[in-house]
């Protein structure tokens, strides 16, 4: 179900998240809205995988709550809850370092994503009763439908493990907008990337929000296609929100170029 | 050379290395999935045997036919046995999940005793004699010198669980999210996959095959006893192992293979040293390729 602009689907409030006696992150919080694409950004270490891996599930936040409102259903506090829940809830993401199934084929990759979205069991297929036929050509024909989406319509027999980096960085996409998911999650999307292949990604992050509706959080390193797509920015740095705003008034901010290029030296 | 003995060694040694590979599967799907050795699994297998041997009883006193008899206890044998697979992932190895990587073994072992006790407790410590369920057929006489009836139904029958369980594997649903289960956990659950469900899968389906081999093997060798289960695994491990364990393919080699040198072990030196071939092959293959057969050399990065 389609989100109405300016519908906020997620809000992160007063999230800490320590391991042992380090502090990864410190009191972060922030909103996403529907149609938006929010990008998180901060120096190396700054925490902001830690933050995805908190509202993804994979791991349990000290501190804070995270909340999401799917779209036409009721709004969920879902720190605590179990990844693949998260996930049927509605929000997906991709790695840093790609994380493909590596000995499934292209197709099956994709085909995974519709799981929590299928319900047909053994027994079912067992019997090649009609709902289970049915319901495995409807996964095929939407799997295929994002890999052409994202360009690899074409390669969807390969192994994944024998697709060029941008191409299993594609695919990841493809697999996580298989779960039907309201909110999209990309860490590093951009990484390993050549220019030509950055651009390309531009374009498809700009499109998929449009023509999937999601809403897309992004975590990136690469300040062209950060400042192109990006309605909002939140930066961090040692684990602390230090600066949110437009592009515009995040470049212009003293202290995200501080956190970036270092203080500025007074002769 | 007396090739026709040799010949008759060979079918039997595939007959028993099809049935050693059955129990196989199971311990390498739940290796694949979750990195532990289930030793409880032959349990699995023997309590599969006993349930058999119980309904066998009840129906051939009410006086149905063997084949019939046959069917309705393995149908039994393997709800049964799906019910033990699953409970017993429940209760010793759900708990441990998160915990290092020896507990679980350690809880397997001792399910594996509490099992075996169980059964001796409530039924008896002795063997149990299992009827003969299935009348020799008539087309099978030529041959009767290499392969009994019983054998020809349990090629039969390890063939057709095969293809299905890849079939399973390959193309359904919850056989994809196994594969995926195993290749990434993490990422699997970040996908929608229900990582706990797809845990009990593997261990029902594991202990049904494990239940149909504990039929097939009743049948064969005529007795029953609460320890089958031991031995019967001891060897489907090392057949798991021999063809590399976590590798679906390997186990159903390495239980021919298996097999094969028990009996030409066995047909040729002395039948008292079955077990020796055995374990002897299991050491040299563990000395020459450790990943077994068709297992891929484990990377560690340090």
């Amino acid at each position: 179900m389609a989100a109405t602009k300016g519908e906020k689907l997620l809000e992160v409030s007063g999230l800490s998240m320590d391991f042992g006696g380090l502090r990864a992150i410190d009191n972060i919080g922030f909103e996403l809205f529907a149609g938006e694409i929010v990008a998180l950004i901060g120096p190396n270490g700054a925490g902001k995988t830690t933050v995805f891996n908190c509202i993804t599930g994979i791991y349990e936040p000290t501190m804070g709550d995270v909340t999401i409102h799917p779209p036409g259903g009721t709004c969920r506090r879902i720190n605590g809850m179990k990844p693949n829940s998260i996930t049927s809830l509605g929000m997906a993401r991709t790695f840093q370092n790609i994380r493909l199934f590596p000995a499934m084929t292209v197709l099956e990759n994709v085909m995974i994503g519709r799981h929590c979205r299928t319900g047909s069991t053994i027994i079912d297929a067992i019997l090649s009763s009609r709902r289970s036929r049915r319901e495995e050509k409807e996964t095929v024909d939407k799997s295929y439908r994002l890999l052409q989406k994202v360009g690899l319509a074409d390669v969807a027999d390969e192994f994944s493990r024998n697709l060029s980096y941008g191409a299993q960085r594609r695919l990841e996409i493809a697999r996580a907008l298989a779960t039907d998911p309201f909110l999209l999650l990309l860490d590093e999307p951009a990484a390993g990337m050549n220019p030509q292949e950055t651009h390309e990604l531009d374009e498809l992050i700009v499109r998929i929000r449009a023509e999937e509706q999601v809403a897309i959080l992004l975590i990136e390193h690469d300040m062209k296609l950060v400042m192109n797509i990006s309605d909002r920015i939140y930066v961090m740095e040692y684990g602390k929100e230090i600066a949110q705003g437009t592009p515009r008034e995040i470049k212009e901010n003293p202290k995200v170029i501080e956190a970036y290029l270092g203080e500025e030296v007074h002769a | 050379m007396d090739f026709e003995y040799l010949f008759e060694l060979l079918c039997s040694g595939v007959v028993k290395g099809s049935i050693y590979a059955l129990i196989a599967l199971g311990y390498t799907m739940v290796y694949g999935i979750i990195q532990l050795i289930n030793f409880a699994h032959g349990e699995v297998y023997m309590i599969g045997a006993f349930v058999a041997f119980i309904v066998t009883g009840v129906l051939t006193l009410s006086g149905h036919s063997g084949l019939t008899v046959l069917l309705l206890a393995a149908l039994a044998a393997v709800i049964y046995a799906a019910a033990y697979g699953y409970t017993l992932e429940k209760i010793a190895y759900r708990p441990l999940r998160n915990a290092p990587r020896l507990s679980p073994l350690i809880s397997a072992i001792g399910a594996s005793i509490f099992l075996m006790n169980f059964v001796q407790l409530v039924q008896t410590p002795d063997f149990l004699p299992f009827p003969e369920l299935i009348s020799d057929f008539d087309f099978m006489e030529p041959i009767s010198r290499y392969l009994s009836s019983v054998d020809l139904i349990i090629l039969i029958v390890t063939t057709v669980t095969m293809i299905a369980l890849t079939v399973l594997i390959k193309y359904t649903r919850t056989g994809k999210a196994m594969r995926a289960t195993q290749q990434d956990m993490i990422m699997a659950r970040l996908s929608g996959i229900n990582v706990d469900r797809v845990i009990s899968a593997t261990f029902i389906i594991g202990s049904v095959l494990a239940a149909i081999a504990g039929v097939l093997i009743a049948s064969r060798t005529g007795q029953i006893n609460s320890a089958i289960g031991f031995t019967a695994g001891l060897k489907a491990f090392t057949a798991a192992v021999l063809g590399g364990i976590g590798n679906i393919p390997g186990a159903v080699l390495g239980g021919l293979v298996l097999g094969i040198a028990e009996t030409l072990g066995a047909g040729y030196i002395s039948s008292a040293y079955e077990d020796v071939f055995a374990f002897g092959l299991l050491v040299l293959i563990l000395t020459l390729r450790p990943s077994g057969l068709l297992g891929k050399a484990v990377k560690q990065k340090v």
